[in-house]
């Protein structure tokens, strides 16, 4: 569980990235921090491994101050992945994976060895083990850094917008490989995004913030989508338009659903019928 | 012809002595410049000291240098020591900048990756910072090896011979092959160690973009698309 109590920063003079925050993540679940540029989502990821120093307030994993922590060390207990891979370009793909581990003690054989296994895990052909991470793919590259993520086994990991880079047919493909790896491993997963439909996808809980880090709603997606909090985050999920807006519309054949822009996107399927 | 035919070795000793005089300053360089530069990337306020200092010692004439350095180091003025210091000190004024620039131009996000998986400092800049920065500095240090094995050439006037001598020697004589042949080894010597220093260069740092590598991204473009 990681809790976040009135967390504030402020960066030089002007306004707070982040204000008075307050937030409990729960253990293996996934939290995704969803809000446009500005909400301070990136902000508050990197204030749990303290690659930002939050300005007030604290911010505890299982009850113990991040604070209290050797930074070095916090940093090795946690998983992180970002956008762009952000991949070590001097060494091969099988040498990023094993980075943490290394750097944890653990002989290089042993952790060239996990990692293999780890390329097995996110779906990579290991005939890429020795390749440098320039001759990959977007895709493959943000695979790796997935497995990388991964590789010390860490109870937490922290995904800064790890698909924002990629193409779409790429992104659903490695969206559905996070749901699998989350049922697998059950990680308390905290991923950041800006694209709500990302955020619905992945999340059990899903935060939306606004500027400043101010919470618009926390809930499920189902309890977001049902019961959205105010007019702000109607808008932001688009539940007034685009294709989350569904009109019934009778036809021969029965009730079928219509989006915002009267296309047919479902059936509409009465119970005990 | 017949003059270099006949001073072979005179030529081949000439050659080594060169060599020799001129590897201890470029290795020297080197080392002192890795710090150094460091520091000129990492504080502002050392920055300008550093940059500017290492700027205008490339601007003090050699002659003026080997004149400056014995008073100040306690050396003989015709020594090696004489020679090789002056020497260090050029190489040093290339390689800072380069150093600082190499560092500098490290993309940011690897920097922020790499502390973020929990890299300490002086891991960090052992293990990621400096091989990252290793193809800048590379291009800074064949600068600084040709231009020291160029120099060499004046340790003649305070005496420390090596292929400078034929230059002296060859216009006192009025012998023009001789003056030939020191022109043409230097430059030999320095495009051998140019291209040796850029042979090394690929061989440490096989994850530079280069023609190999590049036909292999693209079979591994085919392969997996």
């Amino acid at each position: 569980m990681i809790e976040f109590a009135s967390v504030t920063k402020e960066f030089g003079n002007g306004p707070a990235a982040v204000e008075d925050f307050s937030l409990v993540i729960p253990a293996r679940k996934t939290t995704v921090l969803v809000g446009s540029s500005g909400s301070g989502k990136t902000t508050l990821m990197r204030m749990i491994n303290r690659m930002v120093e939050p300005t007030r307030g604290t911010i505890s994993i299982d009850g113990a101050d991040v604070r209290d922590r050797d930074v070095v060390q916090l940093r090795r207990s946690i998983g992180y992945v970002m956008q762009n891979s952000g991949l070590m370009p001097h060494l091969r793909v099988i040498d990023n994976v094993a980075t943490v581990p290394v750097l944890n003690g653990v002989p290089r054989r042993t952790a060239r060895a996990n990692a293999l296994e780890l390329l097995d895990l996110v779906g990579l052909d290991r005939n890429l083990a020795e390749r440098y991470p320039r001759e990959l793919s977007g895709g493959q590259q943000q695979r790796v850094g997935v497995a990388r993520g991964l590789a010390a086994n860490p109870n937490i990991m922290l995904m800064d917008e790890p698909f924002g880079a990629v193409d779409p047919i790429v992104r659903a493909e490695l969206q559905v490989e996070v749901m699998r790896l989350q049922r697998e491993l059950e990680k308390t997963i905290v991923f950041v995004t800006h694209d709500i439909d990302e955020a619905f996808l992945l999340g059990d809980q899903v935060v939306i913030l606004q500027q400043g880090a101010q919470i618009a709603q926390v809930g499920s997606p189902s309890e977001i989508m049902d019961n959205p909090a105010n007019d702000f985050v109607a808008s932001f999920i688009g539940a007034e338009q685009g294709k989350r807006a569904l009109t019934p519309k009778a036809t021969a054949s029965g009730t079928v659903l219509v989006d915002g822009q009267g296309r047919t996107q479902g059936r509409l399927v009465e119970d005990g019928v | 012809m017949t003059w270099v035919a006949n001073n072979l070795d005179l030529i081949a000793s000439l050659t080594a002595a060169h060599l020799k005089q001129s590897a201890l300053p470029i290795i020297l360089g080197l080392l002192i410049s890795i710090p150094l530069g460091w520091l000129a990337f990492r504080y502002r306020f050392t920055r300008g000291l550093i940059l500017t200092t290492s700027g205008l010692l490339y601007t003090i004439p050699s002659l003026a240098l080997f004149a400056l350095l014995p008073p100040l180091l306690g050396i003989s003025f015709l020594s090696v020591a004489n020679l090789v210091i002056a020497l260090t000190i050029y190489a040093v004024a290339i390689m800072v900048r380069s150093v600082a620039d190499a560092l500098a131009s490290i993309d940011p996000s690897v920097r922020s990756a790499a502390a973020a998986m929990g890299y300490g400092s002086w891991r960090q800049f052992w293990a990621v910072e400096l091989p990252l920065a290793g193809p800048v500095i590379l291009a800074g240090l064949r600068v600084a090896a040709v231009s020291t094995i160029s120099l060499a050439t004046v340790g003649i006037l305070i005496g420390v011979e090596n292929l400078g001598y034929l230059f002296t020697n060859g216009l006192q004589r009025r012998i023009v092959p001789e003056v030939l042949a020191g022109v043409i080894a230097v430059m030999l010597i320095a495009l051998i160690v140019d291209l040796l220093l850029a042979a090394i260069g690929r061989l440490l740092m096989p994850w530079v973009p280069g023609r190999r590598s590049g036909r292999r991204a693209l079979q591994s473009h085919v392969v997996n698309p």
